[in-house]
């Protein structure tokens, strides 16, 4: 579904990615570990185009999205993206939050957009909070309701950014739990994260990532328990 | 004794003058301050623009109407332009002073709003916008559904500054006839020769104008703050 071919990314002098190749298939929930400044979050970024490669190939569905002629919001539409910050808007209700980009890029009636977003919000068990500003919600909630926009585009892949790094740890579990659904559910996942017991859980594949590269991938058990890499090992002995 | 009853007796006298002066000085204003914000946010985002030309554009129309006087800009468009056009064309033009007023005041105000509209737009957060580019809005959708609702919340208070400063810049339109608040003191004191009652008058008229605005910009603030508190 996603096919990558050595991805390049460097800011100004800074590489930040130094040729990364993978593909990705319908419905295969892969976690990305790694230390900070590895090139996780970029490499993430990359897919929905929020950073534009430097060289390399990325096709999502045999379309090469990184062409100069595609339609980039089109792309976008399509890969649903969750943030560290969750970046909800606050001037919008959290159901306003879910609707916008339905009515405004989808261009759904408010009401049809609306009642699928109440169904979303249903699904991340904040119905209740349909009509309250982000402000008054919890980080955990935040997420959630993050997650339920994204969805919201029906989109075939769902990227995430380090999604609980920015939680009180008691928040973490469900957020979590909600990423878990969604990956029993059949979603095509890339998730960020430095939550260890859930790429091992919930992941088909791991990618170790370290200095721009992918080092190390396998199933959960391969990482995990087999490592072959040094550097891998290194890692994981500092956050297991 | 006398000289105080003499003062109230003109500042008593003078007073309806002053207040349809404060009903064009409110006028003026509030349309200066209304075109002001449309160019003000069009020359804003005009800086922030990734096309040169408009970036160029911007930055001279700002720097040109702050590093000039309002009552040179007054003047020149007032006496200055009607008098090129004759010059050219060899007809006369003559432009009423009202709208010629509006006219200065809202390029003027439009020059400080416009850095005012800048750093309210950069005041948001970068991942409000990739939010909104990950959900596949285009960046002008995003900048309108997103960016800038949030940002006229946070510059209430800097335009509430640029509005009791225009209210009072207003007054140099007198120099071209125009009757708001100044002017129709004047015309009474050059009838009467009161000068002290008169323009303490139009000082206290100014004040009264200006706590009103202040109060509204607070209330507004008040209001819209509501889902924003962050």
């Amino acid at each position: 579904m996603i096919e990558i071919k050595d991805l390049h990314k460097q800011f100004g002098e800074l590489q930040v990615l130094k040729g990364i190749s993978i593909d990705i298939k319908e419905s295969e929930v892969v976690c990305v570990i790694g230390p900070s400044g590895s090139g996780k979050s970029t490499f993430l970024r990359c897919i929905n185009l929020l950073e534009m490669p430097s060289s390399g190939e990325i096709f999502i569905d045999d379309e090469k999205i990184t062409d100069r002629k595609i339609n980039i919001n089109k792309i976008r539409e399509e890969a649903g993206m969750v943030f560290q910050h969750f970046n909800l808007f606050p001037h919008k209700t959290t159901i306003q939050n879910v609707a916008l980009a339905p009515i405004k890029v989808r261009k759904l009636s408010k009401a049809e957009a609306e009642k699928r977003a109440h169904d979303l919000l249903k699904k991340v068990g904040l119905e209740d909070k349909a009509n309250v500003y982000p402000s008054a919600l919890s980080g955990g909630q935040k997420q959630r309701v993050a997650i339920a926009r994204a969805l919201a585009m029906h989109p075939k892949l769902m990227l995430f950014d380090e999604p609980t790094s920015a939680l009180d740890p008691e928040m973490v579990g469900e957020v979590l739990g909600v990423m878990k659904d969604l990956a029993q559910a059949g979603m095509t996942m890339v998730v960020v994260t430095h939550e260890m017991g859930f790429a091992r859980e919930v992941a088909d594949r791991v990618l170790f990532m370290d200095d721009g590269l992918i080092v190390e991938q396998g199933t959960p058990h391969d990482i995990f328990s087999n490592a072959k890499h040094e550097r891998t090992r290194s890692f994981l002995s500092k956050v297991l | 004794m006398s000289l105080l009853s003499t003062y109230l007796e003109h500042i008593i006298k003078v007073l309806p003058d002053l207040i349809v002066g404060s009903m064009i000085t409110i006028e003026i204003t509030s349309f200066s301050l209304f075109f002001g914000m449309i160019l003000g946010t069009i020359s804003g985002l005009g800086k922030l623009s990734r096309k040169r030309i408009l970036r160029y554009l911007s930055i001279v129309y700002i720097d040109f109407i702050r590093g000039t006087p309002l009552l040179v800009q007054i003047l020149l468009f007032y006496y200055g332009l009607p008098g090129l056009y004759s010059n050219v064309t060899g007809n006369p033009l003559s432009i009423d002073p009202i709208i010629a007023g509006i006219i200065v005041c809202s390029i003027n105000s439009g020059a400080y709003i416009a850095e005012i509209v800048r750093a309210g737009i950069q005041s948001i957060d970068r991942g409000q916008m990739e939010a909104a580019r990950s959900l596949g809005m285009n960046e002008s959708m995003a900048m309108r559904e997103i960016i800038l609702p949030q940002a006229f919340r946070r510059i209430i208070p800097p335009l509430g500054n640029e509005f009791i400063a225009l209210l009072k810049d207003s007054s140099l339109l007198a120099v071209i006839g125009v009757h708001e608040l100044l002017k129709t003191g004047q015309l009474y004191i050059s009838r009467t020769f009161a000068a002290f009652p008169v323009y303490i008058a139009v000082a206290l008229m100014y004040l009264i104008l200006t706590i009103l605005i202040s109060r509204l910009v607070a209330y507004s603030e008040r209001r819209l703050g509501v889902s924003d508190r962050n």
